[in-house]
This record gives C-alpha cells, structure tokens and sequence, in this order.
C-alpha cells in the first residue's frame, strides 16, 4: 500500500509535468530526422516511400490487384464512401478517386477474382473483371451476416486460405470479461459467455451466401480482439495478432504498479490451428517474464501464472501498441531476407502513461514457418512528432498494409487517409 | 516581566488559532481544481488522455464538448453510472465503455468536475458536494 501511496504521488507530479508540457504547443516538435522526400517515413537503407493518395478518410486495410489498382476500405458510414479505388498512373499517384459502397467497416482482401470486404457486422465479396475492377459496385454479395457488434472491437477483420474458407475476426466487447467493463476491481463473470459469440477467429465458406453463426466453425477462441490477419501461405497457416487488454494499473492497483500497467500484456502474434484457445479473458501473456499469467479478473495477483490449455504466442511485442495490420512478404522487389517475413503495423498506444508507443510499421524475419531473428522498426516517424503524449498529437497512424503485384509494401493511414506505397531501389 | 510572557503566550495562543483557521475556511474553487486534478489523473487520464483530447474513435476529448459544458446534473450522472450508450457525442462515435465512478466521494466528483471545466479551454462554473449529493438522491 505505501509503494501505491509513494506511486500514485509520483505519478500525478509527473503527469503535471506532462500537463504542463501540453498546454505548450512548442512541445510538439517536428521530428529532426525526417526526410520529406521519403513523405516523411524514416525508412531503412535502400527504401523509398512515397505518398500514393491523401485525405481518403479513416483508410483501413487495402488490397492490391495484380494490375496495381488499390482497394481502400474507409470507415465511414457516409453515402457511397465506404471503398476508395485508385487507379495509378505513369507517375505512380491515381489520377481521381473513385469511391462506392455504404458502411463503416475494415476487412478489405483480393482473393482470385473476388474482392472480400467487412462491415462490423457482415462480409461481402464483390465479382472483379479480366482487369480486376469490380463489376457491380452496388451489388456486393453478402457471404456472412448478423455477426455481433457491441461497438468496442467491433472490426471484422478478414483472411482467406487457399481452400476456400473465409476467416472472420469477431472481437470481444468488452476489455477482460468482467461484470462491470472496465471498472475498478469488477471481477470476471465466471465461464465468460463472450466467448460464445465473440474474442474469436470463425471460419466460413468463402462462395455461400448469408452464413451466420450456425453455418462457420469457431476456428479459435480466447482472443480479444484481432484487427491484423494474414494466411501464410509458406505455412498454409493463419497467423493473427492480438490486441493485448488494458487496465491492469488502473484497475488492480493492489497488484500493479503503473510500470507495469505500461508494460503489460505483450501484444502477441499466434499462428492458430483449427480449435486452439489463447486464453481471454482467463489469463494474459507477459512478454517480460514470458509466461501466461491468471487475469487479476480471475483471481491473479500478477503472480500466478495459467492457461494450461491455453497456446503461447509466436512473438511478443511491447504492450499496448495495437497491431492493426499483418502482412506475410513474398514478393521479390525487397532483399531476401524479407521473404516469407511478416510486417506488421502498429497503429500506436493510448493506454500507456507518461508517453505512448508504437505507430509504426515493424519487420520480423522469418524462416520455415518461426521467426529467425528479433522484431525491428521498418517504417518509423508517422506520428510528425516526438515523444508522443496522446493519439490526437499523431499526423499519421499506421493500420493496414498490402502487397502490390511489382512487391512494393503499400501502408494506410487511418488519420488523414494516406497511402504511402515503399519500395526498394537498393539506393 | 512576567506580564510579558504572559501577553507573548496570549498572542501565539491567538496567532497559532487564527493559522489553524484560515485554510479550514470551505475550500475555494482553486483549491477544488487542484485536487481535481489529482483525480483525474488517477481516475480519467488515461482515457481522456493528460489533454484532456481523448482518443480518437474510441474515447471523447472533454475539450468544449456538450456534457462538460452542459448541465451539471447530466454531467455528474456519466462519472456516477458510466457511459456505454455508444450515442454519438456532438456527432462522433465511441466505441469505448465508460465505467461508472460511483465509488468516488462526493468532494472527489465536485473536484474533478470543476477541474476539467476549468482546463483543456473550457470555460464552466465550478461543480459543488452539493450539486453531487442532489445528483446522486435523484438514482
Ligand atoms: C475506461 C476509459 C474511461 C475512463 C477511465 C473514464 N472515461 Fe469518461 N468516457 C469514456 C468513454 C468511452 C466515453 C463515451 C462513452 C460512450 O460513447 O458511450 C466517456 C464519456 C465521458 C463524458 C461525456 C462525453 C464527453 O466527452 O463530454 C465525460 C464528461 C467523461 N467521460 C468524463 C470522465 C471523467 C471526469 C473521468 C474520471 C473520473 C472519466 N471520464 C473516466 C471513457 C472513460
């Protein structure tokens, strides 16, 4: 208790601090290192970036056809804004943009001829032609339908295998399944019945009209919420990246401090296999101790570990930093040790104190399905400024990413809409 | 001499009394705002952000925004029970719950309150353990 005291004392000196700071507007610096001519990315040797399309809206995750036309799932409800479509030219930026569709949304993905799309409740899939455009814009077909939306990660996220099933994440509407969201020192419901509908992967036939609950398969459970997905087809395996829960100091200060309310959970990459659990809400992963933890909701102490039956985590990231975008490389433009490599995007942290992490895009190199080496920064410096308080101060957030048909990463921005599209030239 | 020391202990005794008064006089509305703070750092911060800008899509900003600077009474209700309507606020939507706060002590509520209406640019009267207790017999 008196460490709690002697905390919480310097926590509120310090946030006055921070307070301070942030009345000032001076405090928001224009990071030194950014290079303008790469749209203000901090890239590695080798690589150039450049701004493909700005103020689209809050752009989600994106697709590219095998012609190089761009596929941009905006979260909008506004008439006819729901998918932005780009088409560039000669000089690589789309000479109008074209948009259709009416619902807010994230899941954006091209499969064959199909482009497979997600409101936060359904998933369509339109017809594309010979030259990958869709046919009937106002004529989607809708695949799956009535899946729950409680408005907190209520993204539907999407991926495809190559057997012709759909995999649809449906996030848990709620931060760890206690009687009272969110609240301070609400206990967990016991058998959590979330994770009848929801905090799960569900898999579904990708070419059978109005499936629902009844007609998929809960492929996994126990993950809160999934925004990043990708079929890794070295592996033929879905991989998915979690978003961690919050509130581990703020609610359960009698077993955390807010260290490690900062550094706790890890967000984790799983690579998932028809019926496993990862364990939400009973436990979470701590990624300095590396081991699966009992929820305070559920009787931990920040002690005890649990989850026997419970999957470990492929990597574990830093906490907080929510992985909106999960890419598997296998083009051929970027060096060999990018192959079969995953990025991922970092759509930066809120619940941290004392300065936030993540908005960036990260690399981590894999070899025959594991990772072969340590996560590193790829694209950095979205944000605009440095030392960043609060996500209203970022210019840019990362959120979705794709692969174009010459290998150059393509990146959202959810924030003023960009898309920046980074290649490598060796140079 | 004696009557001297006598006259000295009568004048700390009085000082000393005077001292011990003044700063329990009721607590003006600076004092309430820098104890607000300290709830909302403890209490709101992380959610509403140290700017008081919140989160876009997921938490509102307490920056000018109808329930600040509205009524108190509509106000001191969302720290009570909590927010999980998922309405549009001023036009935008939330995602995110808001736990109710009922556990905080009325001077706490009052503080809080009058701290964030006097920060972040908003411009409100104070909110009083008064305003709070008839918020709260009203659930
Ligand atoms: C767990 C996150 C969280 C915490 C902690 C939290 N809030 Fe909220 N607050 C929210 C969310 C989310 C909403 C909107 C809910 C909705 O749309 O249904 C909200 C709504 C509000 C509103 C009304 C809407 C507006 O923007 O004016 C006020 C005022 C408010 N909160 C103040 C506070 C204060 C003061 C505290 C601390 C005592 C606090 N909140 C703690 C998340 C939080």
């Amino acid at each position: 208790m008196k460490t709690n005291v002697v905390l919480l004392g310097c926590l509120s000196l310090l946030s006055a601090s921070c307070l301070a700071d942030n009345g000032d507007s001076s405090a928001i610096h224009r990071s030194a290192g950014a290079d303008q001519a790469n749209a203000g990315l901090k890239l590695p040797a080798g690589f150039k970036a450049q701004v493909v399309a700005e103020n689209l809206g809050a752009a989600r995750h994106i697709a590219v056809t095998p012609l190089g036309d761009i596929y941009v799932k905006i979260q909008s409800s506004k008439p006819g804004k729901a998918i932005a479509v780009l088409h560039p030219t000669g000089s690589g930026k789309p000479d109008a943009v074209k948009t259709f569709g009416t619902y807010r949304g994230t899941g954006m993905v091209i499969k064959d001829h199909y482009l497979y799309t997600s409101s936060d409740e359904d998933v369509y899939r339109y017809q594309l032609n010979d030259k990958f455009e869709v046919m009937h814009p106002d004529q989607p077909e809708k695949i799956v339908t009535g899946l729950i939306n409680r408005h907190q990660h209520e993204s539907k996220s999407i991926a495809l295998d190559n057997a012709g099933n759909i995999y649809v994440n449906i996030g848990a509407y709620s931060n760890s399944c206690q009687q009272q969201d969110r609240a301070k020192g609400s206990k967990g419901i016991p058998g959590c019945p979330i994770l009848d509908s929801a905090a799960g992967i569900w898999q579904f036939k990708a070419d059978k009209l109005n499936q629902t609950y009844g007609d998929g398969v809960r492929y996994a459970t126990g993950l809160r919420n999934v925004v990043g997905l990708d079929w890794n087809t070295a592996q033929n395996q879905l991989f998915v990246m979690q978003h961690g829960r919050d509130g581990l100091f703020d609610m359960f200060p009698e077993y955390y401090d807010l260290q490690q309310g900062n550094e706790l959970p890890a967000e984790c990459m799983y690579a998932l296999k028809k019926g496993d659990n990862a364990g939400w809400p009973y436990i979470y992963y701590d990624g300095i101790q590396h081991k699966k933890m009992l929820s305070p909701e559920y009787g931990g102490d920040g002690k005890k570990t649990g989850g026997a039956d419970a999957i470990d985590p492929v990597v574990a990231f830093p906490a907080h930093m929510a992985p909106n975008g999960l890419l598997f490389y296998t083009g051929n433009q970027f060096p060999e040790r990018y192959k079969n490599g995953a990025f991922i995007a970092f759509h930066g942290s809120w619940n941290r104190q004392k300065g936030q992490k993540g908005y960036y895009v990260v690399f981590v190199p894999f070899k025959d399905g594991k990772p072969s080496g340590n996560w590193e920064v790829f694209a950095d410096n979205f944000t605009g400024v440095e030392n960043i308080q609060s996500p209203g101060q970022a210019q840019h957030r990362p959120c979705g990413l794709a692969q174009g048909p010459d290998g150059a990463l393509y990146v959202t921005d959810d924030v003023k809409g960009t898309v920046y599209k980074i290649s490598y030239s060796g140079k | 001499m004696k009557k001297i020391a006598m006259i000295g202990v009568a004048l700390c005794a009085t000082l000393s009394f005077l001292l011990a008064q003044t700063p329990k006089k009721p607590a003006g509305s600076q004092s309430s705002v820098t104890r607000g703070k300290k709830v909302y750092e403890q209490y709101c911060l992380t959610c509403h952000q140290v700017d008081g800008s919140g989160v876009p899509h997921l938490n509102p900003p307490l920056i000018k925004t109808s329930f600040v600077l509205g009524d108190k009474g509509k106000l001191i209700q969302v720290i009570l029970k909590g927010m999980q309507a998922s309405e549009p606020i001023d036009d935008e939507y939330y995602s995110n719950n808001m736990p109710p706060h009922n556990f905080l002590k009325d001077q706490e509520i009052a503080d809080v309150l009058t701290y964030v209406r006097r920060n972040f640019g908003n411009k409100a009267s104070a909110v009083t353990t008064a305003d709070v207790k008839t918020a709260r017999a009203k659930n």
